[in-house]
């Protein structure tokens, strides 16, 4: 990863941890911290694309969310260009609002059924007085959809039943194209829609970095799509950061238990070289209460050690950009600055 | 048609009937919309061979549910069988089997049939659980509803089947919402198998899943299938799972089977532009990293699928004739089967029946 001092990045997540309260028969409570000290940067200059991989339940949504302004951090700080999200002023807010955009990973939930879906383009054009004229508002309407693969005439005037899960999602993408963002933020984006059309949007995400200077976000399970976007990568386990690092040199490498674990378990899609080895998670033991003071991954870990019992783990340098919090790496030098 | 129940008919001389399980041939499965019949399954020839784990690939809207519902003569209002057959193989002695319809079976029958001989894991099967009953309840309700067992044999055969999964005794007790989606799935699993079926029907059963438990599934899955020597079809649209799994793949694309071959096959030498497509867009981890380019286009409608070759609308090597021909589906190579002009001969002693159509 190329981290250039000079540039800010544009959304800085701080040590960030989010600690939710679960209900539980009698008095006691029980908390769980879905994100647990997490930090990343992002940058604009250059437009990169960061990957954010874990299982279902690391926290991967709930950072998202944070980063979005939907929901405030419990500790440490998410900082969009030097300022807390949460103290943005109204015009830094509509700053903020135009240039972080997100993505969700329903097609279908995010469009109201009974409108048709160029309304979503209409009211972001209408919002943020992007046209000065009707034709002129029809003309960047167009534009975008064809930037993003889709032929106006199949999208304008439908509903959103009347369109493939794939087109509605890259309408999405139209949408952010038209407010030109700086981020966008994109939640488990290709894991509802097939997998014959999943590359036409990834490819247009690439588009985005490469024609018009666009970071992303790309939140995903699967490690494949993320090696196929690039850039650096963050694997989170139960709501810590266990490993980070350009992905090439992270799956060149992959230095955590966790992600040799998660790398082992996706099917190869060669019927010459199946599991070799059987999976060794038992389902049952899922940890709920995460507690501070040791690894989160100690109880599957087939490495386990006293100290990962007692301590949590710092971040061990493995290559220069390249983290993981693991005491098998203890001889390597600690990271002392947070950040990625 | 013709030509694929002529298929099916050579597919019949070439397997001995030991073999045969089920015998899919011209099967069309429509739904009655406001706006003509959505034909979802439209023609359907297929041979299911015993103690195989046939995988069935294609894209959402394919048809992949509706046929794997199908077959268990689940298909419900609107949705109707137009034409075709599924025969189930039984076997009544070592070396006879007896065939049925399990189409037009009367619904008492077929509702014996069910469990016993048949099983289904829907998709997302952890939502097929009630959560108010536990799950102790839901396994016996069903085998007592499907056999005439006693209460003991079956409470035994119950924990025999949770400890197959993996799943401890004390699970029995719990009700839904104590297990995770992975624990739930594997629940599933075990009240399909506690009758000892002949075929399961996984219908995406892994697809919620984190890839961690997935793994742990399929390799469940396959231990089950090869222990108690039953069929499993295996219906995703996730290519790699079906290369990790599959002893044969069916490719369905647009209510059709447009390619089936042995699975290391299809992964060495995909015919059909869909299987290739299909095939070249899954991500790989490691080597360089080039731009691919997936399928263009969108699936057609079940309401109007396009003339000739269903695919040729997305079909990079389209040809003139494709454009108003049907391609039957041709043995190409030993038990390769494929639906596409590009291959328009057979193997050697597959002719005669390109005289018969």
């Amino acid at each position: 990863m190329t981290e250039l001092k000079e540039t800010k990045p544009v959304i800085d997540v701080r040590n960030t941890s989010k600690v939710f309260n679960i209900p539980t028969p009698g008095f006691e409570r029980e908390y769980i911290a879905a994100v647990d000290q997490v930090s990343l940067k992002l940058y604009d200059k250059p437009a990169q694309i960061v990957s954010l991989v874990g299982e279902s339940g690391s926290g991967k949504t709930t950072l998202a969310r944070m980063m979005l302004g939907l929901t405030p951090p419990t500790k440490g700080e998410i900082l969009y260009r030097g300022t807390r999200i949460q103290d943005l002023k109204k015009d830094a807010w509509w700053d903020f609002r135009r240039n972080v955009q997100p993505i969700f990973q329903d097609p279908f939930g995010i469009y109201n059924p009974f409108y048709r879906v160029d309304r979503a383009l209409d009211m972001t054009i209408k919002n943020f007085d992007l046209a000065s004229s009707k034709d002129e508002a029809v003309e960047i309407k167009s534009e975008a959809l064809r930037a993003v693969d889709l032929r106006p005439d199949d999208v304008v005037g439908r509903y959103p039943h009347q369109l493939s899960g794939g087109q509605c999602q890259r309408v999405m993408l139209a949408r952010t194209l038209l407010l030109q963002p700086k981020i966008i933020v994109a939640d488990e984006p290709v894991s509802m829609i097939d997998v014959a059309v999943r590359m036409l949007f990834l490819n247009t995400l690439l588009d985005f970095r490469d024609k018009y200077n666009i970071s992303s976000l790309m939140i995903t399970h699967d490690l494949a799509t993320a090696y196929y976007m690039g850039g650096p990568m963050i694997v989170l386990c139960f709501g810590r950061a266990v490993e980070s690092g350009d992905i090439v040199q992270l799956l060149d490498k992959p230095s955590h238990p966790y992600t040799q674990q998660l790398l082992k378990a996706i099917p190869s899609p060669d019927p010459t070289q199946r599991w070799e080895t059987r999976a060794n998670v038992k389902i049952t033991d899922r940890p709920l209460t995460r507690e501070g003071s040791k690894c989160v991954y100690v109880e599957r870990c087939p490495h386990a050690m006293d100290v990962c019992r007692q301590q949590r783990p710092p971040d061990f340098m493995i290559d220069e950009g390249h983290y993981t919090a693991c005491f098998l790496h203890r001889d390597k030098p600690e990271r002392s600055a947070v950040g990625l | 048609m013709m030509n694929a129940q002529v298929m099916t008919r050579k597919q019949r001389q070439t397997t001995d009937d030991s073999e045969r399980l089920l015998d899919i041939s011209g099967l069309k499965i429509w739904y009655r919309t406001t706006r003509g019949n959505a034909q979802a399954v439209d023609g359907v020839d297929l041979l299911i061979k015993r103690n195989e784990i046939f995988g069935l690939a294609g894209e959402s809207g394919c048809g992949k549910t509706t046929l794997a519902r199908g077959i268990l003569g689940m298909t419900k209002l609107p949705g109707f069988v137009e034409s075709g057959e599924a025969v189930y193989y039984t076997r009544v002695s070592d070396t006879s089997f007896v065939g049925s319809d399990l189409l037009t079976m009367p619904a008492r029958q077929i509702r014996q049939m069910r469990w016993q001989h048949l099983s289904y894991i829907p998709q997302g099967a952890m939502n097929v659980l009630s959560p108010v009953t536990r799950i102790e309840k839901q396994i016996l309700d069903a085998m007592f509803e499907h056999s005439d067992m006693s209460k003991e044999e079956a409470r035994a055969r119950m924990y025999e089947c949770l400890e197959m999964v993996g799943l401890e005794p004390t699970v029995a007790k719990m009700y839904p919402h104590e297990l995770s989606g992975g624990m739930k799935q594997r629940v599933t699993i075990a009240a399909a198998i506690s009758l000892k079926p002949g075929l399961i029907i996984a219908d995406e059963p892994t697809t919620a899943l984190d890839v961690n438990v997935q793994q742990v599934i399929l390799q469940e899955m396959k231990d089950i299938a090869s222990q108690m020597g039953l069929t499993l079809i295996y219906v995703t649209h996730d290519m790699a799972v079906h290369a990790e799994m599959a002893d044969r793949l069916g490719i369905m694309y647009a209510g059709l089977i447009v390619e089936v071959a042995p699975v290391i096959e299809t992964f060495k030498e995909p015919l059909h532009p869909y299987t290739r497509g299909l095939i070249s867009s899954i991500p790989v981890i490691g080597g360089d990293r080039e731009r691919m380019v997936g399928i263009p286009g969108n699936a057609p409608s079940p309401l109007d699928w396009p003339s000739g070759c269903r695919f040729h609308p997305r079909c990079p090597k389209v040809m003139d004739v494709c454009r108003g021909t049907a391609p039957p589906m041709l043995e190409v190579a030993p038990g390769h089967l494929v639906a596409c002009h590009l291959y328009p001969t057979p193997i050697s002693g597959a002719a005669p029946f390109a005289e018969e159509r």
